[in-house]
């Protein structure tokens, strides 16, 4: 018996456009986006090492300033022109968003930017020399395909940002959870280390911790901050204290959510940039049992390694070559492989958390931290649920939400990174984000007349 | 107990509740029927669907496997008639399925009232896959759609057809939107609402007969004030009525809907019936003979499956809730509140001056038990509210503890001290003070939860 969707339309409808329609102005904003970024590109065959500066400036000036004015104006205007509420109209129609031809062009633009970046900057090398009079500017040294990917990451965060709160500016969670990760980005994972750099300092990204940033607490990098003065005993503190200290404890109080959608920089990418992709997220069992799997085969990959190279002076000589090869295993095949290319390069194909769900072993930690010693859980709101599935369908972690809402059952899950747009979504107002108290965290509200009827035992 | 065939007619929430419930407490063999679709899907999802929000799977409750997995046995057909004494189901294409035990739960069909044009091209309403099929094809070219009757599932349409560039004329024979519904404040805030997205409402004013084009399409429709308005499609939206054709004539006792007792049983032996298409013979107190909601569909499909799995007990529905959004305005209603205020009730009500907030709380005047509340636009614990309505809790002590109940995302504005302070205006010799804020931190709720 085939599925009833096989007769169906709903996929290409040609005449279906969902929203207001776009005036002139926004056209007009488009085209200059489309025009920057083609020069951004351009940049790539047409710029090299003996360009002059001039034209390196000129360059940078023109394609950012059309890029980041029309992406921005396009972006704005598209929601605010709207009333405010929840709109994800034509999200499952438009190519870009359901995996269409623009998604999967897309993606293979992202993927191709990663390879470069990874493997073959030399690729990179006309985008780079475009930078290099904002970066003698910023740095006072030339541009390396880092720096760019530190200011085009920047940029991101912010435009999308200031779209994602456009988008979502009925919503205070959202509003100022979206404010915090931009700026987040901009000082922590950009303008400090940036600076520092300047100042001939440890170039220091304060917002990642053990074990995503996983060299941050290897007997090396340890030995190096302990020679850098001062600064290298704050270094040292902030991370040990970090990791230790801060992670258990703000886990405990607010839930993963404080670090993986207020803080980091994957989350913040995929909560900006990435929100239009976040419903791609697979949500079958079948992925969850995967996801347990790989995530925390990585987390227990990265803490043998820190073991080995904290105890290599008392282990056989054989493991100082076993912890070479998994540093360097790690760094290509986790590090590069999977947190760049796939983690974002697969945005528009997997959805946007696909690192962060699949391989981030910090996620890991605070995942196993929310699910067994944390007062965050998501309360299900009685009976009012009507199984509609937007919240399932909008989780960017692939959790399957409506399962346990129409249950009647709070949902306590450790890949939930609190993004609270499961709660923006919901038509019947079920869900919301909550910190409270441990007992009956799973099931607060059995017992009562009706509702004990309701839930399923 | 010995194995029984147990079918169940509809897979919609009431037939798969039945059918789940059986599988959790019974070795039966069970057969869901649907001519719709072959797996249950979310019937209040239908809009989200036609706007692009989600696919059809994406509204399905539970993944394909599911179904196998539990050994509920799926069957894809139009029944046609119930042959009762035979025990056995006749299907349009002349198949049959033999029952020992048979739950009915084939839920509505839009209402229609003999209005002329009514069978025109271009004329539906929305209430199965089917219909949203036929919305599919109905909206290619259309400029312009009437909707006629005011109520949830015409809200819903403007906006499925506003996502689409459709203009939309809604033409309401009541005073205000949802009037016999809604008090007036909240009908005249969703007036509002509704005119604030683009849509052309008409308030008492109707149907009066449907224009066709050469065709055989819609060309416009002719209203009672005699106006004609040049439309493509024509959507009647005056509420649902119980699905019981392939019933009527199988002998089961039928008036609106299928007869049930308080058990859930029909005329016929181990022919029960619940959900939309049920009409209980003895009616709940507070409660209308037919009701078509979501939850208790859920709740009549779980009593059926338990009274066959050999419970004896009586149907019932607890205190009264329901939800609603109105385009952006979120709706929920705890306990009973009427469009009038009833002999020895008073109501105490609260707008924000945005006019898209409220809070509306009636109760006895005698000793100020709450009886039921409307919010929209605030988020309300449905839990606590229940408690609250069940045990005659004071309207001075359920607003001192307001903040427990609300339910809003973190960071939103809380409206609790302005709302009491609205009432202490209003009823100054009553005044309250508040005790408890927001927040799984309070005191009072976590009292509430042990």
């Amino acid at each position: 018996m085939s599925d009833i969707t096989a007769n169906l339309a709903y996929e290409s409808h040609s005449i279906a456009h969902h929203g207001p329609r776009l005036r002139i102005r926004e056209k007009i904003a488009l085209t200059a986006m489309a025009l920057g970024s083609m020069f951004l590109a351009l940049s790539l065959i047409a710029v090299n090492a003996g360009t002059s500066e001039m034209i390196k400036s000129l360059w940078f000036n023109f394609s950012w300033i059309l890029a980041i004015g029309g992406g921005g104006y396009f972006a704005l205007s598209k929601h605010l022109m709207d009333r405010p509420g929840v709109r994800n109209q034509g999200k499952t129609t438009d190519s870009l968003t359901s995996r269409g031809a623009w998604g999967w062009m897309i993606g293979i633009v992202f993927t191709s930017f990663y390879i470069c970046l990874y493997w073959f900057p030399g690729q990179l090398e006309g985008l780079v020399r475009i930078h290099d009079p904002f970066s003698l500017f910023m740095r006072g040294r030339a541009a390396d395909e880092w720096f760019v990917y530190g200011t085009i990451y920047t940029i991101l965060t912010l435009l999308m940002g200031a779209k994602a709160i456009a988008k979502y500016r009925h919503n205070r969670y959202q509003i100022i959870r979206t404010s915090v990760i931009m700026i987040v980005q901009l000082s922590f994972s950009y303008l400090f280390p940036v600076l520092a750099a300047k100042f001939s300092q440890p170039e220091i990204y304060f917002s990642y911790l053990w074990p995503l940033a996983y060299d941050k607490l290897f007997p090396g990098s340890i030995d190096h901050f302990l020679h850098s003065g001062a600064i290298g005993y704050f270094i040292i503190g902030w991370f040990v204290i970090g990791t230790f200290v801060a992670t258990p404890v703000l886990t405990y109080y607010f839930g993963k959510r404080w670090y993986c959608s207020w803080v980091c920089g994957c989350g913040g990418l995929a909560n900006t940039m990435g929100d239009s992709w976040r419903q791609v997220s697979d949500k079958s069992l079948k992925s969850w049992k995967i996801e347990r799997w790989t995530i925390h085969t990585v987390l227990a990959f990265i803490v043998i390694l820190t073991l080995i190279l904290w105890f290599e002076p008392y282990l056989p000589v054989l493991f100082k070559e076993i912890a070479f090869q998994m540093r360097k295993f790690y760094a290509f095949v986790i590090g590069a492989a999977f947190s760049g290319v796939i983690g974002v390069g697969f945005y528009p194909l997997m959805g946007t958390r696909v690192w962060c769900r699949f391989g981030c072993p910090m996620a890991a930690v605070l995942g196993l931290l929310q699910r067994f010693n944390s007062r965050f859980r998501i309360t299900t709101n009685g009976a009012q649920c009507i199984s509609c599935g937007n919240c399932s369908k909008y989780c960017e972690m692939g959790i399957d939400v409506r399962h346990y809402a129409q249950r009647g059952q709070n949902i306590i899950r450790a890949s939930c990174v609190g993004c609270g747009i499961c709660a923006t979504v919901c038509p019947r107002g079920v869900l919301s984000l909550e910190n409270g108290p441990q007992e009956n965290r799973y099931n607060q509200e059995q017992g009562l007349s009706l509702l004990g009827k309701m839930k399923s035992k | 107990m010995s194995n029984r065939h147990i079918v169940v007619l509809g897979n919609g929430i009431t037939g798969i509740t039945a059918a789940r419930t059986l599988r959790k407490r019974s070795n039966h063999r069970i057969t869901v029927v649907s001519g719709e679709t072959d797996h249950h899907f979310s019937r209040t999802a239908l809009m989200y669907i036609f706007m692009g929000d989600m696919r059809y799977e994406d509204t399905k409750p539970y993944p394909d496997d599911f179904w196998p997995k539990n050994r509920i046995e799926l069957k894809r057909g139009w029944v046609q008639s119930i042959n009762t004494q035979q025990k056995q189901l006749l299907f349009k294409n002349q198949e049959s399925l033999s029952y020992d035990t048979l739950i009915l739960a084939t839920g509505s069909k839009p209402n229609r009232f003999a209005w002329p044009g009514e069978e025109l091209e271009g004329v539906q309403g929305l209430y199965s896959y089917q219909d949203l099929e036929m919305m599919e094809r109905n909206v290619k070219g259309a400029k312009r759609a009437v909707l006629v009757g005011g109520g949830l599932i015409g809200v819903e349409v403007a906006e499925m057809l506003l996502s689409r560039g459709v203009q939309v004329t809604f033409l309401v024979r009541e005073k205000t939107f949802w009037g016999s519904v809604l008090p007036k404040e909240e009908s005249a805030m969703i007036n509002r609402e509704i005119r604030a997205h683009g849509v052309d409402l008409r308030l008492e004013t109707g149907l009066q007969e449907i224009l066709a084009n050469t065709a055989g399409g819609v060309r416009a429709v002719r209203t009672l004030t005699g106006e004609e308005i040049p439309c493509e499609m024509v959507f009647l939206t005056a509420g649902v009525s119980p699905q019981i054709e392939m019933v009527k004539d199988s002998g089961i006792d039928c008036d609106r809907g299928i007869l049930v007792d308080r058990f859930l049983r029909t005329s016929a032996p181990d022919v029960w019936a619940g959900g939309d298409c049920a009409q209980h013979r003895e009616v709940p107190e507070g409660r209308r003979p037919v009701e078509q909601v979501w939850y208790t569909g859920k709740i009549q499909g779980e009593r059926m499956a338990a009274n066959i799995c050999g419970d004896h007990s009586e149907y019932d529905p607890g205190i009264w809730f329901n939800s609603a959004k109105f385009f952006d305005i979120e709706y929920q209603t705890y306990g009973l509140v009427m469009p009038k205020l009833k002999q020895g009730e008073k109501t105490f009500y609260w707008e924000h001056p945005e006019g898209n907030k409220s809070i509306r709380i009636n109760f006895e005047e005698s000793s100020g038990a709450v009886l039921g509340m409307n919010v929209f636009g605030i988020r309300h614990r449905h839990a606590l509210w229940e408690k609250w309505i069940l045990e005659k809790t004071s309207i001075q002590e359920v607003l001192s503890h307001l903040g427990a109940a609300n339910f809003d995302p973190e960071f939103y504005k809380q409206y609790e001290s302005e709302i009491i302070h609205a009432f202490n205006l209003h009823y100054p010799n009553q005044s309250v003070e508040l005790k408890t804020k927001k927040g799984l931190f309070s005191k009072f709720l976590e009292e509430f939860f042990k």
